[in-house]
């Protein structure tokens, strides 16, 4: 079946017009005078509101990520997020995609909190593994970008390890020296949680994925048309290294809205969507990829970075209709948003789809609106799209059983009742 | 013009690196030869300043890891590693030709490595000059972030003649030609990449703390107008740290003093090497 996962990048909603030519990027030393922490009190309630919302219209999961020193992703902790929609939510896979595995010291840290993520949601969990953008890792968190690689891989080996390892252990590693590795809590997923690896189009991270038979998930804001170059090199490489083809190994982010007709769409949400695509995604260039943090093989592959494609049409140009023609939105009635999405989905071959439907400043009742639209008319009518891989659920969460699941509605006056009876 | 030629050497470590070589200095020639080190934008085609020591001097300038066609420089991971892998260079090159104890003189991050290595080591060469050097940091007077340059922003921090270095950076490449732009890619990340081991992101590995270990005379040599290595802060940081430092500022250069006054900087060591 083909999932859905309505994610929330949590954009600043408050950028002023002018924010292009008053600020020479969105992200790593994007001015302090736009933040406004009283504002972000409602900010963050809203977006988490929405997530939960997303879940009660029957979406599969509800995604968070992370991101420094950045006003489109006001979220450096997705794990704080998960944490409350753990707490609040009981069905939803709670996609967490991911935390940047290099930045966090040690890295242990990691197989902790989503152990207790996996615990306090009863095992919903998807457990992302970025490798983490240029702006983030290196320009934010200082890693140096030529072993940031090296560094993720030890991270991602020690956090593998103490998940599987049934004692302590001591893991001598280049960039982590731990005498007593002793992971406490485990998550409730054994032998691990589903696990996903958004990609920005570093072709070594294929590899990491099918090797490891990981979810490799393709987050950009190019949109699908521009997406399927890159995920056919996947699934090339899927088949040259022997594996099955099963959509499950893919995922891909969309932007997404949906409205009673394709006019109806344009007038709702396209100065929103322009919002996000003209002015949140000013990053200066210098920042997308620092030397060194891309290998020579990904260079020579020309899969560079979609902050500085030449050839491309800057985000800051493109218009409403550049972004429907060109997929980077798919926006409309219905009948169009299934038409198109079920060519996402086909073409590039997904069995999941990010759902990014809070768009720029989007406010929450078109938000919502949007959402109902896409799970009540669009989303069950592309369920099925794979009917021979119906069974095949390697990427996904495995909760506990309904009956071993906490239900916090049994109250205290419940158990007092209860040995009052008894006595 | 003095001539030089290239040759591949081969460090137990396992890297192999070109090395530019200077070999036929005239009459009078000194008996200690130079060991140059270049900065991060790499040893280029032409050399002035090092074809005129060369025209006194063995000079032997060898290519960093990373910065030539050869690979290795996965092998390079921190500062400890370059500055032993300079050493295991000036070893190779004593055995295959005869001498001890060089001079030492290295530019920018060549600079850098060459104040550690003479702090690990400092019986092992004669003199020590340093061109605009990196490995400080001064919280008053940062240094601007190379690795956040765009390609065309590079001569002006580099040069005080920007259109100078706008002529040498950009080597004739023709950025018509997609070979030549993916060349340029590669080449650039490599060299920064490798270079970000002891650069990135801020150039202090806190050699500030070693360089009491460098006792001897030291030549510091810094274009008057260096925008990358702020000259006042930084030279006069340079001198609070080694203790018997001297200072030579030359007018009409920025960083590249090695290529806008090869002549005068080409002097400066010389004085300070007889």
């Amino acid at each position: 079946m083909v999932k859905f996962c309505w994610f929330n990048l949590m954009p600043w909603p408050d950028l002023p017009d002018s924010f292009r030519e008053d600020a020479r990027s969105v992200w790593v030393d994007m001015p302090q005078r736009y933040f406004n922490p009283a504002r972000a009190n409602g900010v963050y309630h809203e977006y988490m509101d929405q997530l939960e919302f997303a879940e009660s219209c029957g979406f599969d999961g509800i995604g968070v990520n992370e991101h420094h020193q950045n006003a489109y992703g006001i979220m450096p902790s997705p794990n704080l997020i998960a944490a409350g929609l753990a707490r609040r939510t009981s069905k939803a896979a709670i996609c967490v995609i991911g935390n940047s595995i290099a930045l966090y010291n040690p890295p242990i840290r990691v197989a902790e909190e989503f152990a207790m993520l996996d615990c306090i949601s009863g095992g919903r969990l998807v457990a992302g593994f970025p490798v983490g953008t240029s702006m983030d890792t290196n320009y934010c968190y200082g890693q140096i970008p030529a072993l940031t690689r090296d560094k993720y891989a030890e991270a991602h080996e020690l956090i593998m390890k103490a998940w599987a390892e049934k004692e302590p252990f001591a893991f001598d590693g280049k960039y982590n020296q731990l005498r007593y590795v002793n992971c406490w809590p485990k998550p409730i997923q054994a032998p691990h949680p589903p696990i996903y690896i958004p990609g920005g189009g570093s072709i070594e991270t294929w590899d990491f994925c099918i090797d490891h038979d990981y979810n490799y998930s393709y987050l950009s804001f190019g949109g699908y048309i521009a997406g399927k170059m890159l995920l056919d090199g996947y699934w090339n490489r899927v088949a040259e290294k022997g594996k099955d083809n099963s959509p499950g190994r893919a995922a891909f982010a969309q932007t997404i809205c949906v409205a009673d007709n394709d006019a109806m769409a344009e007038e709702l949400y396209a100065e929103h969507v322009l919002y996000f695509y003209n002015r949140c995604l000013h990053v200066y260039p210098g920042f997308a990829d620092a030397p060194g943090y891309r290998t020579i093989k990904t260079i020579k592959h020309g899969a560079l970075s979609q902050y500085q494609r030449s050839g491309v049409k800057a985000f800051n140009e493109l218009t409403w209709k550049d972004l429907v023609d060109g997929g980077y939105v798919i926006a409309g009635g219905p009948d169009t948003v299934r038409e198109r999405m079920e060519e996402l989905i086909k073409t590039l071959r997904v069995g999941l789809v990010f759902n990014l439907m809070m768009i720029g400043n989007m406010p929450d009742w078109k938000v919502r609106y949007s959402t109902q639209m896409f799970a009540e008319k669009v989303m069950p009518q592309l369920r099925n799209l794979w009917p021979e891989y119906e069974a095949d659920d390697r990427w996904w969460i495995k909760p506990l059983p309904e009956s071993e699941r906490v239900h916090p509605e049994v109250t205290f006056e419940t158990r007092l009742r209860d040995w009052q009876a008894a006595r | 013009m003095s001539a030089s030629k290239t040759v591949a050497i081969t460090t137990p470590r396992g890297i192999t690196c070109q090395v530019r070589i200077w070999d036929q200095p005239e009459h009078g020639a000194s008996a200690v030869p130079i060991v140059y080190f270049h900065g991060v934008a790499g040893l280029f085609d032409d050399e002035p300043m090092l074809d005129e020591l060369g025209k006194r001097y063995e000079v032997y300038a060898p290519v960093w890891p990373g910065f030539g066609d050869e690979p290795g420089e996965e092998l390079i991971e921190d500062m400890l590693d370059f500055a032993l892998h300079g050493w295991d260079v000036v070893a190779r090159l004593e055995g295959d030709a005869e001498f001890n104890a060089p001079h030492l003189v290295g530019h920018g991050m060549g600079a850098m490595i060459a104040a550690e290595m003479a702090a690990l080591a400092p019986r092992q060469f004669n003199r020590l000059a340093l061109l605009d050097p990196m490995g400080l940091w001064l919280d008053s007077d940062p240094m601007p972030d190379v690795f956040t340059m765009l390609p065309f922003e590079f001569p002006e921090y580099l040069f005080s003649d920007s259109a100078l270095g706008t002529k040498l950076l950009a080597g004739g490449l023709n950025f018509e030609d997609p070979k030549a732009i993916e060349d340029f890619l590669v080449r650039n990340s490599r060299r920064l990449g490798t270079a970000g081991k002891i650069l990135f992101p801020i150039p202090n590995r806190r050699l500030s703390k070693r360089l009491y270990r460098v006792t001897d005379p030291t030549l510091l040599i810094w274009g008057a107008a260096d925008r990358l290595v702020p000259t006042g802060p930084y030279s006069a940081a340079w001198q609070a740290a080694i203790a018997h430092a001297s200072l030579s500022v030359i007018e009409g250069a920025g960083h590249m003093v090695t290529h806008e006054q090869p002549l005068a900087a080409a002097e400066a060591i010389q004085s300070h090497l007889e």
